[in-house]
Order: structure tokens, then C-alpha cells, then sequence
């Protein structure tokens, strides 16, 4: 028993180190003047001198920050009205939209970013200058999560409360913003983050629908490493630091939340 | 006179409206550019055209055998962790298994960027095990895919049967071949369908790791760049259909599985 622990130890260290260590000895370099991993270099801040000082770097980031959040917030509601909507409407109707709703969740981005352009730019000739192609592009992948996130908070939702609102002179709407919205909040944020999260990571659909002088981070990494500019990569080894030790922050700091929420309860 | 109510069922109509114009739609458009030409006149061209030439048909063969490896690949490094995961009782387990889930969170093509700069690091020239290192990006990518699902079925298992069918004279390897592997099977198809359908169109991982041999994914690239709607919307028909038979046929296993299942608890 006590030998089979000492080898799952070493099984799960070793997974984490195959995650981890790639990220890790970047952000060891990324503190370095140092181009290439393995070359002995002094301490240096450069990388994040011009990470956060080049305009097209910064321009790059905020874009996607922008993107992500209103597409999310777009897709949230979206998302939740159509799951409200989807899951009080007959069953025919319930299923219809969740079938449909699950295309774009099993598609692949590829064909879901390619298809959306055909119709926008190709059909209907909207210019991707707009960037309405790009933010339909990532509504349509994000807002299907959000419908499923929401979906099982409904089902497990106390529907009698909505009725004795109802029964004592609530409108609709008001009984809908402060009975079930309440209920249904847990799901609605955790659609929301993940929305985000998916908008952050796309590749595929903003490389069909982006305008051409946008980038986000995942298409300018991608172009970037075609490139031989080492300024702009070593400070790309930056970003990945900054954005590894923000998860690493917005983690800890869900989970103290949770453990305090939890003593409180407890 | 309130012609349209603020009914909760409304509420379905925007995303309804929206899924058709976004979803469904573009699918429409992608069915018909595939069997047009350039002139509009129907054509089978694009259809037989892929399954006639040798070097599509590579594309393809390509495309499989860097998902089934890389899934295989995923699966066996997954599995022992989740299994070892879920069975732990140590005390930070949630810290633990935040850590297997949280490079989802890191923009990929950040993650895989560092990858890239190990393996050049170790292997020298990248360009010398094409097909090694996709697959060793491929599953840098997408393992944390296939642990969580996996990690939440097993740790939703109901304990009290191993140890039933260890009372029952099971030695350790019976009962995790009898209790524990098959009621885990829901977890390790929606890991797989995760991990493979990915790898088969996620060419940005090969192109970022000098790999320049096409999987499907890079075809619609390509004829995005080539402004050849046509031969791209076959493409991307082709693995929708790809998608479809995949879906089918997983659902059909887990449907067979939730029956066993209930054989496993009765």
C-alpha cells in the first residue's frame, strides 16, 4: 500500500511536470536578456519594458481583454435569456433550441469561424473592418455555454417560489429579476467566466473574422513565432509570465473566497 | 395593449433568432458553396475531387492517425491521473486538481509556445520528428481535456461497490475491472470526444511547431488564404460529417453504458 502511494506520487508529479515545466523555465527566461532557452544570460527586465511600452503589444492585449468581455457579456445574455426562455416554452420548443444549441458546441472551430465568414463576408458582404463578423463569431461560440451552465440551475430551481410571487401581485418581469435571476445567478456567472475564458483562447473563428490590422493574443502569438523578430518574441515570454501568475491570483483568490464562504456556513 | 407579453417563453425568441441566423444558416451557406462552382452551376467536383486525390486523402489519413495517437496518448496519461486523483485522501486534493485544470486557462497558443522552445532546446531541430512533436503538442494542449471529465466521474463514483465486490472475494484487480473501468466510461468518451476531434483540426499547433504536413483543419486554411469558398466549404462539410458519425457513435456508447450502469446497481 505505502509502495503504491510513493508511485502515485511520482505518476502525478511527473503529469505536473509535463504541464508546468514548459511555462516555468519561460518565465525564468522571461527575466533574462537571453534569446534562446539554455543560453546564460544576466537578469534583466527588458521583456517587460517593452511588453507593456510597445503600442502594438499593448493595443494587441486590450483588444482581446475588450473582446472577450463584451462578447461574453453579449453571449451571458443571450445565453440565459434563451435557457429561461427554452426552458419554460413547450417541449418541442425546448428541444429545437437545444439541439441547435449544440452544434456549435460539438463543431470545430474551424468550421464554425469558416461558416460564419461565408455568410457574413462572402454572402451578405459585411466588411470584417466592422468587426461585426468577429463579435458574431465569438457570441456563437461562447453564448451555447452559457445556455448549458444556466439550464441545470433552472431544473433544479424551486418553480413554487415564482408562483406565490406571481399569486401575491408580482409582475412577471418583477417575479422573473428578483425570484429567479437570484436562483439561477451560480450558473449565469460561471457561463459567464467561461465565455470569457473561450473568447480569451479562440484561434480559429478571429483569424476567419478578424479585420486584418486586429490581433488578439492568440493569433498574434501564432504570427509571431512565424516571424524571426526576437524582440517581439522574448517579450511575448513576458505575457505568458503575466498571464500565468493572473490565473494563478484569480484562482487562489475564488478558492480563499470559497473556503471562507464555506467556515462561514460551516 | 401589450401586443407582445414579457413572458418568461419569450424570452427563447432573441436566441432562437440568433442561433438560426448564426448556426444554422451559415450551415445552409456551407452546404451550398460545397456543391457549386465558382460560375453557381452544381457541381460534384469539390466531393469527388477530395476523395480522388492522393494528397486530400493523405490530409485525412494524417489527420486520424495524429488525433488517435495523440488521444491514446492523452488517455493513458489521464487516466492513471484521474484514477489517483479522485482515490486521494489527502488534505489539499482541490489544490491538487486545480493545478491539473488550470492551464486552460493560459491562452494555448502561449502554452504551446513554450513547448516549442523546450523541444528546440532538447531536440535541436524541431524539424527532425514532425510527427512526434505534434502529438507531444497536441496532448500539451488538450490533456487538462481529458483529465477533468474523467476526474469527475470517477470521483462521483459510488465507493461502497468495490468494497462490495471486494467482500464479494474481488481482488484488486477484478473490482477495478469490473466496478471501477466501466462505470468511468462516460467520463473517457467526453474526454475522447474533447481530445480527438481537436487534434484532427488544430493545425495551428503543427504549423507552430515547424510541422508543415497538413491535417484537415490546415486544408480550410489554406483555401481561406486561397479565397476558395468552395473547396473550403467541402472541406468543412466533410468533417462536419466527420463530427456527426463521431457524436453518433459516442452517444450510442454512453447510452449502452447508462444501462450498464443500472445493471451495476441493481
Amino acid at each position: 500500500m505505502k509502495k503504491a502511494s510513493v508511485f502515485n506520487r511520482i505518476f502525478i508529479a511527473l503529469v505536473l511536470v509535463f504541464l508546468y515545466a514548459p511555462i516555468l523555465i519561460l518565465a525564468v527566461y522571461s527575466f533574462t536578456s537571453a534569446t534562446n532557452i539554455g543560453a546564460i544570460r544576466g537578469f534583466s527586465m527588458k521583456n517587460y519594458v517593452t511588453l507593456f511600452t510597445t503600442p502594438e503589444l499593448r493595443d494587441m492585449i486590450f483588444g482581446t481583454l475588450l473582446l472577450a468581455l463584451g462578447s461574453a457579456a453579449l453571449a451571458t445574455i443571450l445565453g440565459t435569456a434563451g435557457a429561461i426562455g427554452a426552458f419554460y416554452s413547450s417541449k418541442r420548443v425546448n428541444a429545437g433550441i437545444s439541439t441547435i444549441n449544440q452544434i456549435p458546441v460539438i463543431n470545430a472551430d474551424v468550421v464554425t469561424g469558416f461558416s460564419i465568414c461565408i455568410l457574413l463576408v462572402v454572402v451578405l458582404g459585411v466588411s470584417k473592418d466592422t468587426f461585426i463578423p468577429l463579435v458574431a463569431g465569438h457570441v456563437t461560440l461562447c453564448a451555447p455555454f452559457v445556455f448549458l451552465s444556466v439550464i441545470p440551475k433552472l431544473k433544479q430551481m424551486d418553480s413554487s417560489i415564482y408562483e406565490a410571487a406571481l399569486d401575491l401581485g408580482a409582475t412577471p418581469a418583477v417575479a422573473l429579476k428578483s425570484i429567479v435571476l437570484p436562483q439561477i445567478m451560480s450558473g449565469i456567472v460561471s457561463g459567464f467566466s467561461l465565455a470569457v475564458t473561450l473568447s480569451l483562447d479562440d484561434y480559429f473563428i478571429a483569424t476567419y473574422t478578424k479585420p486584418a490590422t486586429f490581433d488578439t493574443i492568440s493569433t498574434y502569438v501564432v504570427n509571431a513565432t512565424k516571424g524571426s523578430q526576437t524582440t517581439i518574441k522574448t517579450a511575448l515570454w513576458a505575457l505568458s509570465t503575466v498571464i500565468f501568475l493572473v490565473v494563478i491570483l484569480i484562482v487562489a483568490g475564488s478558492n480563499i473566497r470559497a473556503f471562507r464562504e464555506e467556515r462561514r456556513k460551516g | 395593449m401589450p401586443a407582445i407579453r414579457l413572458s418568461r417563453k419569450n424570452l427563447a425568441i432573441p436566441y432562437a433568432i440568433f442561433l438560426l441566423v448564426f448556426v444554422v444558416a451559415p450551415l445552409f451557406v456551407l452546404v451550398y458553396y460545397a456543391f457549386t462552382n465558382g460560375q453557381g452551376q452544381f457541381t460534384l467536383a469539390n466531393l469527388t475531387g477530395f476523395f480522388t486525390d492522393p494528397n486530400t486523402l493523405g490530409t485525412l489519413c494524417y489527420s486520424f492517425a495524429i488525433a488517435f495517437v495523440t488521444t491514446a496518448v492523452c488517455l493513458l496519461i489521464a487516466y492513471p491521473t484521474a484514477y489517483i486523483l479522485a482515490g486521494s485522501q489527502l488534505k489539499q486534493k482541490s489544490v491538487l486538481v486545480m493545478l491539473f485544470i488550470m492551464p486552460m486557462w493560459i491562452n494555448f497558443s502561449l502554452r504551446i509556445t513554450a513547448l516549442k522552445e523546450i523541444l528546440t532546446f532538447i531536440e535541436g531541430n524541431l524539424a527532425r520528428y514532425p510527427f512526434f512533436n505534434a502529438v507531444i503538442g497536441m496532448s500539451y494542449d488538450f490533456l487538462p481535456f481529458m483529465i477533468l471529465p474523467i476526474y469527475t466521474t470517477l470521483s462521483k463514483m459510488d465507493r461502497s461497490l468495490i468494497e462490495a465486490a471486494k467482500d464479494l472475494g474481488a481482488d484488486e484487480k477484478a473490482a477495478f475491472l469490473k466496478i471501477t473501468l466501466p462505470l468511468s466510461v462516460p467520463g473517457i468518451i467526453s474526454g475522447v470526444s474533447m481530445v480527438f476531434l481537436p487534434a484532427m483540426t488544430n493545425y495551428v499547433v503543427l504549423d507552430m511547431l515547424y510541422n508543415s504536413t497538413y491535417i484537415m483543419g490546415s486544408l480550410i486554411g489554406s483555401y481561406f488564404a486561397a479565397y476558395n469558398w468552395h473547396g473550403g466549404s467541402m472541406i468543412a462539410l466533410i468533417l462536419l460529417a466527420i463530427i456527426c458519425i463521431f457524436t453518433l457513435l459516442t452517444n450510442g456508447m454512453e447510452e449502452e453504458d447508462s444501462r450498464a450502469m443500472g445493471g451495476a446497481r441493481l
